[in-house]
């Protein structure tokens, strides 16, 4: 019983970390309507100028604000060169658009940072917490524990950036409507902008918790596809959805790892490792049978 | 002057309906089908053969099943790699397990199965569309690339799912020279475009179209959703798996799953976008671009870096040509969102006016 334990809490644990970069997916869905297929992709740039900055002889401080200027700068560069000549453009378009702009960036990236995989040390140990391990014998990284209350910081800040903020007031209700936002005096571009600039702030930060995990490289783009299923169950307009689906899918991923290949050797025979590919997709569309909006998507009422 | 369909009377019902309707199309398809029988395989090389050619058709047929599903049936779809490689398979495994059967009802078989895996991985198109629906659509990608990996049955027991094509025998004849394997790729490719060309514009395509534009008004209009759907994902799953099946056959001859790689995928969209979403000739033009232009950077950009005499290494090369691609992509969408096929269609307008616009 200990180890399935072990097994849930490692599992929600990672799921924290796909919930970050759920986050941004969900951030720019919100505002923009646009689902951003080059989220991975942010996260690396992140990474990457991260690395970078530091390479080039940056503290570690520093080297976060510059990164964090250069996904804002990014940002308001997307924003005015790509989606405001698509507005008007069906969803598709801009979808399609997104993956153009994730290519760009996956190419653009490394030519000026490097492609050469390299280590980002947050000063935070990948090591297990030893009362725990003697008091429980369970294994939970310290890492782990860290990148979760990293994640709930980060959604708390955003929380209380949306609530109470002017420009978080202006995000939610271009979200709601954006004609109605329009047509009170929002400025429906410098809103894009920020959203945009926020969606940087999260890769950002899923970029350093990443990339101090795994290495900064390219594989981080990857986690966009980590990512996906945790928004189709949680909804693709909800902040809570981003979190709650990260966890399911990440317990989820790690348990099924365990028990479902013996099961399957067992009634096929041969190896049946390596199910964390598909296993959170198959997971999210049988639950999209039942849900069709996600956990805690708005139910969409279609008008003819 | 040329192109001008004045004076052509339409006279029979037949002759209203006709797939191409303009006498000058007629020719025009006729002239540049000659020149692929005929002239082609008189003036290219080996190279353009294996290299170019047969990739070419077998990735326009592809994307043609794409366009199916997501130009005319909007139902978006980031998994045409899979089902390429369920075609692959397919027809791989008819070939070693049915007895004596011939290659073409192989294809046929592989098809099938492909639009039978379709159906499956198309029935959440019943309760989900947009982008829950493309996400849905990765699973299909993984699935299917895993299964491949994993069932040694499906690949002979060969090692990470590796297999090699047999013989391909048409009528007791073998084709093993580029020419022979291009002209059949053509003749196929030839056949499934025309059918395609034809469906679009039959009750089946203006379903499908009417669903695409928005999918309660067609219901409302007495338009089944669920046969509509399914067939749509049949049918495109159809095309790739026969694709697939070119693809493993008269192209490659031996894959592996991992080659149908969710970067396949994207690739064949791409190939959709930039030709035009919703044109079975953008599908064409789509796959000719995206395959061309990989080996004209291959070619320009050592030339550009002589030029500025700045040492390009191979990994500066390739990441040059992801973020051309990317912003291509980019750009394609903000100047012609309708693709390649439009800019034909706009300069279809300007020739029927020509010389004498006003």
């Amino acid at each position: 019983m200990n180890f399935f334990f072990e097994v849930l809490i490692g599992g929600l644990l990672s799921g924290v970390m796909y919930a970050l970069v759920a986050l941004g997916f969900v951030m720019i869905y919100k505002a923009s309507g646009v689902f951003n297929f080059a989220q991975g992709a942010m996260v690396y740039l992140a990474a990457l100028s991260v690395v970078g900055c530091m390479e080039k002889g940056a503290p570690l401080w520093l080297a976060i604000i510059l990164a964090f200027v250069i996904m804002t700068l990014f940002g308001i560069a997307t924003e005015k060169f790509v989606l405001r000549k698509l507005v008007n453009q069906p969803p598709i378009a801009l979808f399609m658009a997104t993956i153009g702009l994730a290519f760009f960036i996956e190419g653009v990236a490394p030519m000026i940072f490097g492609s050469e995989p390299r280590a980002l040390d947050l000063g935070i140990v990948d090591e297990p917490i030893e009362s725990i391990m003697e008091n429980w014998n369970m294994v939970i990284s310290k890492f782990d524990l860290v990148a979760a209350g990293v994640a709930a910081v980060l959604v708390a800040t955003l929380a209380l950036f949306f609530q109470y903020t002017r420009v978080g007031r202006a995000l939610r209700a271009v979200a709601d409507d954006h004609q109605a936002a329009l047509s009170i005096g929002i400025p429906l571009q410098h809103i894009w902008a920020i959203v945009w600039g926020v969606a940087g702030f999260v890769a950002l930060v899923a970029g350093m918790m990443w990339g101090a995990r795994n290495g900064v490289q390219f594989a981080l783009t990857f986690t966009a596809l980590k990512a996906l299923p945790v928004l189709i169950l949680g909804g693709f307009t909800s902040v809570p959805g981003a979190i709650v689906g990260g966890l399911i899918i990440g317990a989820s991923e790690k348990l099924a790892e365990i028990y479902i290949p013996p099961v399957m050797q067992d009634l096929f025979g041969g190896n049946f490792g390596g199910i964390e590919g598909w296993f959170p997709y198959v997971l999210a569309l049988l639950f999209l049978l039942v849900r069709p909006e996600g956990l805690f998507g708005e139910k969409h009422i279609d008008r003819v | 002057m040329l192109y001008r369909e004045a004076g052509q009377f339409k006279t029979t019902y037949a002759a209203d309906q006709q797939l191409f309707p303009i006498r000058q199309d007629r020719i025009g398809v006729l002239v540049l089908l000659a020149v692929a029988f005929f002239g082609v395989p008189l003036l290219a090389s080996e190279y353009w053969f294996s290299a170019i050619l047969i990739p070419f058709l077998i990735f326009a047929l592809a994307a043609l099943g794409l366009n199916i599903l997501t130009g005319y049936a909007g139902q978006l779809s980031l998994g045409s790699a899979a089902f390429m490689a369920v075609g692959a398979y397919a027809a791989y495994n008819f070939q070693l397990r049915v007895e004596g059967i011939p290659l073409l009802v192989s294809f046929i078989c592989a098809g099938l199965t492909a639009a039978g895996v379709g159906i499956l991985f198309g029935l959440p198109s019943l309760r989900i569309k947009g982008f829950y629906l493309a996400v849905a659509t990765l699973a299909a990608q993984f699935f299917i690339v895993w299964c491949l990996t994993k069932f040694p049955w499906l690949s002979n027991n060969s090692s990470s799912g590796v297999i090699s094509t047999q013989k391909l025998i048409i009528f007791g004849h073998e084709l093993n020279t580029p020419v022979e394997k291009y002209l059949l790729v053509l003749s196929i490719v030839v056949f499934m475009a025309l059918a395609a060309k034809n469906m679009v514009r039959s009750t089946t395509g203006r379903a499908w179209m009417a669903v695409r534009d928005m999918d309660v008004a067609a219901s409302v209009i007495g338009i089944r959703l669920m046969p509509t759907k399914l067939l749509a994902f049949a049918i495109s799953s159809f095309y790739c798996g026969v694709a697939g099946a070119l693809y493993a056959f008269c192209y490659l001859g031996s894959v592996e799953p991992d080659g149908f790689s969710l970067e396949m995928s994207f690739k064949i969209l791409f190939m959709i976008i930039i030709g035009g979403v919703g044109s079975i000739m953008g599908s064409f033009l789509g796959a000719a671009f995206i395959l061309l232009l990989p080996i004209f950077l291959d070619v320009a950009l050592p030339f550009f870096a002589e030029l500025f005499g700045l040492p390009f290494s191979s990994a500066t090369v390739s990441h040059i040509q992801i973020t051309v691609f990317g912003a291509l992509i980019m750009f394609f969408l903000i100047v012609e969102p309708h693709g390649l096929a439009r800019l034909w269609q706009i300069a279809k307008e300007k020739l029927r006016l020509w010389p004498f616009p006003h």
